[in-house]
């Protein structure tokens, strides 16, 4: 079979990227914008073998998810604002029990019901912080369509490999655009496969290297009688109150992902080893700024752009090596400045940070942040 | 019969449950009857939420699965629509199943979803010092109902069997044999069943209420209940306020997971040939 060449829309893509990961089980809650994945999940589930189920609320959609994850299936939810923040709960006790789960969050105008049909990306530090208590996470943020795809194949990858909840953090314009996709082979996909112990002898459900290590996950229902709980545990899976259990655990989901930046950064970079003013952004609106980083070039101002697609763990050094040539930083993004504030963390003063935030559910018009660009010079 | 103990996880004991709690007992009658049905123990998933009730499920050597405040019914739905084969079994408590998670269980009862629950109703919480619940009866003290509880209680029975549970069943901890007796019929019914157990909270509702220690609930739950095959036969002011226990109702309807299955196998049928042209598939064809 050769390669796959479609024109299809984000919420499409992200539901193909998630078959090709192997996806076996869906529970979704319908809301605007993401609904396209629950129906195209409904529809095409079955013919594989696989299970779909529209639960009561997104509080159960993630609960069932994690439930299907236990038992060693491909789990996924998608949702927007609203429902994002029902499940945060649960995608807390997946990441302190690390259940791989990923959820897709097409992301439309907040607070509250919001602007449903509209796009945004204030979801950004809800995707980090949400739920409650410091815990590890991965979101990845699509820029088109095409990644719509690729991130959440890869949000399959990270999830199983890392035991960690992955978000993928799209938007109601990433959602519904269409776009020409090209996908590689299917035979050629190097399909996500959880590393599950070999006996039930002697099995620790949380045994592994205190600095970073993940646990082997066993499947329910194959001999290994292990608790699941979201009560601190330790690595025989028994709750426990010690400081020194606590401690340790969180320290070691933290290193989980810590230890492994390098190979979770990504980003797309255009025109940056030169530039005076730098654009960071990410999704749709990256869009509307790379076109306005290269009129800025054809103008022959040394504009660079740097696009963050991995936007937890946030890249902290490719923001930092920045400032090596840049004074200032525009970070375009349709919320109040949510990205901003992590770029103002990381360059620390050594370049001045401009907020670029929209938040009226309209999209970045290239000039608008040519404008600011032209600015900056 | 094997020893009871030869299904907890020996090292986890003792429990956290107060002396005189009635939570062990109906855990014992679980034990016992899975034990009579002889189960394979690495079939069945245990499935719990939270409060007192919900710790049973990490002294027991299954899967087991601790979950969040009022979702193991979610959770469990996860577990068995995606292994099917798995005997999923659910501990909860009247504030996890009624309150935060009234929504699922009556969702689960609609589905039909081969899950047996077993409510551990002790009509507070017990786990944050003994607030009113959703089975308070109506009048009755707890730490938020200081001048009685002003609303009234739900018939978690009558709950489940409108919903459309298939199996519904209530017992106590004082009538013990009951109890394992419907517990067993409960897990082999093929669709959702629930079985009530009213069971006694001495250090909170008992000393709130001044009813007593565990005899004196104990006999306050007996002197409460009326079998339902004993009731039929009484005049209407003999039953008055009684709570009735036994089998309150059964039904035969198609169990959730068999018919998603048997929707996926025909759906396999029609697209056995499928080779692309439309969405996902291809991808998995091969």
């Amino acid at each position: 079979m050769p390669e796959i060449v479609k024109l299809m829309q984000g919420n499409e893509a992200c539901t193909m990227g998630a078959l090709a990961a192997g996806l076996e089980f869906y529970a979704g809650y319908p809301i605007t914008p993401s609904t396209e994945i629950a129906e195209m999940c409904s529809e095409e589930l079955p013919k594989v073998g696989g299970r779909f189920i529209q639960m009561e609320d997104e509080i159960g959609s993630i609960a069932a998810c994690i439930g299907a994850s236990l038992t060693g299936k491909k789990s996924m939810t998608a949702t927007s604002g609203p429902g994002f923040s029902l499940m945060q709960e649960s995608i807390g006790y997946a990441s302190l029990c690390e259940i791989p789960v990923v959820i897709i969050n097409v992301q439309r105008m907040g607070p509250s019901t919001g602007m449903p049909t509209s796009p945004a990306q204030q979801d950004l530090m809800q995707a980090r912080w949400g739920t409650h208590g410091d815990h590890a996470i991965i979101a990845l943020a699509p820029g088109n369509v095409k990644e719509c795809f690729e991130l959440t194949f890869k949000a399959f990858l990270l999830s199983e490999k890392y035991r960690v909840p992955v978000i993928v953090l799209t938007d109601e314009v990433i959602g519904h655009m269409r776009e020409k996709v090209v996908m590689p082979d299917p035979r050629t996909y190097k399909i996500p496969v959880r590393a599950m112990p070999v006996t039930p002898a002697g099995y620790k459900p949380y045994e592994a290297d205190p600095d970073g290590g993940v646990p082997l996950m066993a499947p329910f229902g194959k001999g290994y009688r292990w608790h699941c709980t979201g009560l601190f545990h330790d690595e025989k899976g028994a709750p426990s109150g010690k400081a020194s259990v606590a401690e340790a655990l969180l320290h070691r989901l933290e290193r989980k992902i810590e230890k492994n930046k390098a190979e979770l950064v990504d980003y797309f970079a255009e025109s940056l080893d030169d530039c005076d003013v730098a654009v960071v952004s990410f999704g749709s609106s990256a869009m509307a700024a790379l076109s306005a980083v290269r009129k800025a070039r054809a103008q022959g101002l040394k504009a660079g752009m740097l696009r963050i697609k991995t936007v937890w763990p946030f890249p902290d050094e490719a923001v930092r090596e920045l400032t090596k040539t840049a004074h200032t930083i525009i970070v375009p993004e349709m919320n109040q400045g949510q990205m901003a504030l992590e770029v103002e963390r990381v360059v620390h003063g050594k370049a001045k940070v401009v907020k670029l935030g929209k938040v009226n559910g309209d999209l970045f018009r290239p000039e608008e942040v040519f404008e600011v660009l032209k600015e900056a010079f | 019969m094997a020893e009871v103990l030869d299904y907890f996880r020996k090292e986890r004991l003792p429990s956290i449950w107060c002396p005189g709690c009635g939570h062990g007992t109906v855990t014992g009658a679980l034990i016992r009857a899975i034990d009579k049905l002889g189960l394979d123990k690495n079939n069945i998933v245990m499935v719990s939420g939270i409060g007192c009730s919900s710790r049973a499920v990490g002294y027991l050597d299954f899967d087991t699965l601790h979950t969040t405040h009022g979702r193991a019914i979610a959770f469990a739905t996860g577990v068995k629509l995606a292994k099917p084969n798995l005997k999923v079994i659910v501990m909860t408590g009247d504030g996890d199943c009624a309150a935060i998670g009234g929504n699922h269980f009556i969702h689960a009862a609609r589905r039909n979803i081969d899950i047996t629950t077993i409510v551990m109703n002790n009509n507070i919480y017990g786990m944050t010092s003994g607030q009113y619940s959703p089975t308070t009866p109506h009048g009755m003290l707890g730490t938020t109902a200081p001048y009685g509880n002003v609303e009234y209680a739900f018939d978690l029975c009558e709950l489940a069997k409108a919903a459309g549970a298939t199996y519904v069943a209530r017992a106590t901890s004082y009538h013990v044999t009951l109890l394992e007796e419907l517990i067993e019929k409960a897990l082999q019914n093929k669709g959702f069943s629930v079985v009530e157990a009213m069971t006694q909270c001495p250090t909170y509702f008992g000393r709130k209420n001044k009813i007593g220690g565990a005899v004196e609930l104990l006999n306050w739950i007996k002197d409460g209940t009326i079998n339902v095959k004993a009731a039929a036969a009484l005049p209407p002011e003999k039953r008055e306020g009684k709570i009735l226990i036994g089998e309150l109702h059964r039904s035969e309807r198609p169990e959730y997971t068999a018919s998603y299955l048997e929707m996926t196998s025909k759906v396999q049928r029609t697209y056995n040939d499928y080779k692309g042209g439309n969405r996902g598939c291809e991808l998995n064809s091969d």
